[in-house]
C-alpha cells in the first residue's frame, strides 16, 4: 500500500459512529484502538471490540478509506502476549497500518506479517532522522509520527533526510512534554501514558465545590481550583496552575489546543504526507466538525491557484471544539518554547 | 553491588561543577556518568571540558561513561551527538534512538554501549533486540517497578549488566518548552541561563502549597526524592547490579557514602535512610519501586 494523496487526512476515531462521521466528512484516513492498555488512549467506553472493528474497516475500504490501528503502548514482560496477540489481530482484519512505538513489537510485526505496513508511533520519541531512520533500517516503517517538539524549519530537515513518510499533528489536544517520555501521571496515579495507555485517567479525578471554588484532583492532588463563572477544565496534569516562586499561573501549559491551519501550505511544500488529528476521546461531533475544515482546507491548498488564505469561518468553527476554546502553534512557533 | 553517578542533571557554574567531579575522584562511586542530556543551551562545560573531567576521574579508578542528550531537535544536536558517540575512548549511554543508530550502524559499529533510561525498553524481546545491537548494559525507566524488573530480567536470552534509578529527583517529563524561562517570560532562545540560578531546580507547588514537581528547564522532575535506600535488601534479591544516584545540589557525597555503607552491611539500610532524610532536598517517595504511583512512599518494615 502506498499513499495514494499528497497529503492524507488522518482522523481520530473512538467508536464506531465517529469513524463514520470522519469518513463521511472527508478524512483519508481513521485511526483507532483496541479497547485494552495496547493503545494509548485506553479510555472506558472508547475504542472498538472485533465486530466494531471489522464493521469499521468494511464501512472505510467500501468507501476507498483506510483504516490504521494504533498499537502505540510499550508491551511488559508478563503480558507480552496481548500486544503480539493485537498485531496478529490487526493483519488478519486486513487493517492498512498498524502504529507501533515499541522496537520488539515492530520486529515481532515485520517477520510474522512481513506485509502489514508498519507505521513508527508519536510515542516512539524519535525527533531526528537519525532515530526514525533507525525503524527504517530495522524494521522497514513506511511512516513516522513527529513528536509536537520540532520547528517547521527541523520538521523540513528531517523529511529532506529521511526514506520515511512523516505525518505530523495538525490540530487537538497538545501534549506539551515529548510523547513517550512524560512519566508525570505515572508519579501521580500510577499509571502511564507508557504501559497503560492513560494520562491522568478519569478514575482518580475528583471533582469537588469547597468555599475556596470548585477544585480538581487527581489522586488527591491539587490540580487546580476555579472561582465562581470560571470554566472548570479536566485536570490533566500538565494544564493545571500551580505556584512557582509565590506565584500562581499555568506553570507547564495552558487548557489549549494545537491548531496548524495556517501553516498547511508550508506543510505541504515541505513534503509532510499526512496531517494527523487528535482526540479520539471527543466525540463524533467533534471529529465531523474537525475533519470537514481539514478537509476543505486541504483541497484548497491542492488545488493550488489563489495564495491560501485560512477562512474566518474555518478558525470560527475549530475554535468552538479547542481545549479551553483557544489555539496554538506550539513548537512550531519558536517564542512558544 | 556497583555505585554509579548519574549524569548531572542541573546547570551548575562551571567551577562548582568542577569541584564536585574533583571530590568524586574520592568518592565511593564506581561508575560517573558525565555530560550534558537536558538542554543543549548549556555550556558551562563543552565536550573538552567533559572529556578533560572524564580522564582526570579514569586517572582515580573510575569507569566513565559519556551520557547523550534526552531530545534532539537541531542539526547542531546531532553533531554534538555524533561527536560523543565518535569520541574513540569512554563507552557512551544513548539516551535517544538517533544515538543507537549512530552507535549501531555504520562501517564500525560499536559494541558495547549502555541502553539508558529514556529508550523506554520494558520488555525482553526489546532489550534483547538492543543487546544484539551491542548494548551490554540497560538503565531501567525509572517507572519500572521491582516485578517488572524482575520478570524483564528472567525472560532475556542476552547477559545484561542492570542498573536502576536509586536516588534522585525523578526525571519524569522532557518538553520542547523551557519551563524555568517561561517562569520568567523569557523565551528559551534568550532564556538568560536562569537554570544557573537554582542547584536543585525550581519548586512547583499546588495551589494548597503542597511540593508536587520541579522545573529543571525543559525537564520536569518530581519534587518529592525517589530513594531505594530503605529497600536495599529487596534491591540486592532482585539481582540489580548497579544503583544510579543522581546528583543533588548539596550532600553527594554524604549520599553515596551511607549507600556505601548500607550496601556493605556497615550500618543498617533503615537507619540509612534516617540518616539520609536531613541531607535531602524534600521528602522521600519510592512508590515506583513497590509498584504504586511515584509519588508515594512505603517505608521498610
Amino acid at each position: 500500500m502506498t499513499s495514494s494523496r499528497p497529503i492524507e487526512l488522518v482522523c481520530p476515531a473512538g467508536s464506531l459512529p465517529a469513524l463514520k462521521s470522519a469518513i463521511d466528512h472527508g478524512a483519508d484516513c481513521v485511526y483507532l484502538g483496541f479497547k485494552d492498555a495496547t493503545n494509548a488512549r485506553n479510555f472506558s467506553g472508547l475504542n472498538f471490540d472485533d465486530k466494531g472493528m471489522a464493521e469499521g474497516i468494511r464501512y472505510a475500504h467500501d468507501r476507498g478509506r483506510k483504516v490504521l490501528l494504533a498499537l502505540n503502548t510499550y508491551p511488559q514482560a508478563d503480558n507480552w502476549q496481548r500486544w503480539t496477540g493485537a498485531v496478529d489481530r490487526a493483519a488478519a482484519f486486513g487493517i492498512d497500518a498498524v502504529i507501533l512505538a515499541d522496537p520488539g513489537l515492530m520486529a515481532y510485526a515485520r517477520k510474522t506479517h512481513p506485509d502489514l505496513r508498519l507505521h513508527l508511533s508519536v510515542q516512539g520519541s524519535a525527533t531526528s532522522y537519525d532515530a526514525i531512520n533507525f525503524y527504517h533500517e530495522h524494521f522497514g516503517i513506511s511512516r513516522a509520527v513527529l513528536p509536537r517538539v520540532l520547528s517547521l524549519a527541523q520538521v523540513e530537515q528531517v523529511i529532506a533526510s529521511t526514506p520515511v513518510e512523516i505525518e505530523v499533528f495538525g490540530f487537538g489536544g497538545l501534549c506539551v512534554m515529548v510523547e513517550g517520555r512524560c512519566a508525570l501521571s505515572a508519579y501521580a496515579t500510577g499509571e502511564s501514558p507508557n504501559c497503560d495507555g492513560a494520562c491522568s485517567p478519569g478514575k482518580h479525578v475528583r471533582w469537588e465545590q469547597t468555599p475556596k471554588g470548585m477544585e480538581t484532583r487527581l489522586n488527591g492532588i491539587l490540580i487546580d481550583r476555579f472561582a465562581d463563572g470560571e470554566r472548570a477544565g479536566y485536570p490533566t496534569l500538565c494544564k493545571g496552575r500551580f505556584e512557582v516562586n509565590d506565584e500562581t499561573y499555568y506553570a507547564i501549559e495552558e487548557p489549549t489546543s494545537l491548531n496548524t491551519l495556517e501553516l498547511l501550505p508550508e506543510l505541504a511544500r515541505i513534503g509532510v504526507r499526512a496531517i494527523k488529528i487528535e482526540g479520539r476521546q471527543r466525540s463524533p461531533a467533534y471529529v465531523a466538525q474537525v475533519t470537514k475544515v481539514w478537509r476543505a482546507a486541504i483541497d484548497r491548498v491542492l488545488a493550488g491557484g489563489q495564495p491560501f488564505r485560512v477562512e474566518a469561518a474555518w478558525m470560527a468553527e475549530l475554535n468552538k471544539v479547542s481545549e479551553g476554546q483557544s489555539h496554538t502553534l506550539g513548537a512550531y512557533y519558536r517564542p512558544w518554547k | 553491588m556497583k555505585i554509579a553517578l548519574g549524569p548531572l542533571l542541573y546547570y551548575w557554574p562551571r567551577q562548582s561543577t568542577l569541584a564536585f567531579y574533583a571530590d568524586m575522584a574520592d568518592a565511593p562511586v564506581d561508575v560517573v556518568y558525565l555530560g550534558e542530556t537536558v538542554c543543549s543551551r548549556r555550556h558551562e562545560l563543552r565536550l573538552s571540558d567533559w572529556l578533560e573531567v572524564a580522564e582526570i576521574l579514569t586517572a582515580a579508578g573510575k569507569e566513565v561513561v559519556l551520557s547523550s542528550q534526552v531530545l534532539v531537535e537541531s542539526e547542531s544536536d546531532l553533531k554534538s551527538l555524533r561527536r560523543i558517540v565518535a569520541n574513540g575512548h569512554f563507552r557512551v549511554e544513548a539516551n535517544d534512538m538517533g544515538a543507537v543508530h549512530l552507535l549501531s550502524s555504520g562501517d564500525t559499529p560499536v559494541r558495547d554501549w549502555i541502553a539508558g533510561p529514556t529508550l523506554n525498553i520494558f520488555n525482553p524481546t526489546t532489550l534483547d533486540l538492543f543487546a544484539g545491537l551491542g548494548a551490554t548494559r540497560w538503565v531501567a525507566p525509572p517507572e519500572m517497578s521491582r516485578e517488572q524488573i524482575r520478570a524483564l530480567r528472567d525472560g532475556l536470552g542476552h547477559h545484561m549488566e542492570v542498573e536502576i534509578f536509586a536516588h534522585g529527583r525523578l526525571p519524569l517529563a522532557y518538553s520542547a518548552r523551557c519551563f524555568t524561562a517561561r517562569h520568567y517570560n523569557l523565551q528559551k532562545d534568550t532564556c538568560e541561563f536562569r537554570c544557573l540560578e537554582f542547584a536543585d531546580g525550581i519548586p512547583l507547588k499546588t495551589r494548597e502549597g503542597a511540593p508536587f514537581l520541579t522545573l529543571n528547564g525543559i525537564q520536569t522532575q518530581s519534587a518529592r526524592v525517589h530513594t531505594l535506600l530503605g529497600d536495599l535488601p529487596a534491591v540486592c534479591a532482585e539481582g540489580v547490579d548497579i544503583l544510579r544516584i543522581s546528583p543533588q545540589g548539596a550532600h553527594t557525597p554524604e549520599i553515596l557514602q551511607l549507600f556505601r555503607q548500607a550496601l556493605d552491611g556497615l550500618i543498617p539500610p533503615a537507619d540509612a535512610l534516617h540518616e539520609a532524610l536531613p541531607l535531602l532536598p524534600a521528602e522521600p517517595c519510592n512508590g515506583f519501586w513497590h509498584g504504586r504511583p511515584g509519588v508515594e512512599l512505603r517505608l521498610p518494615n
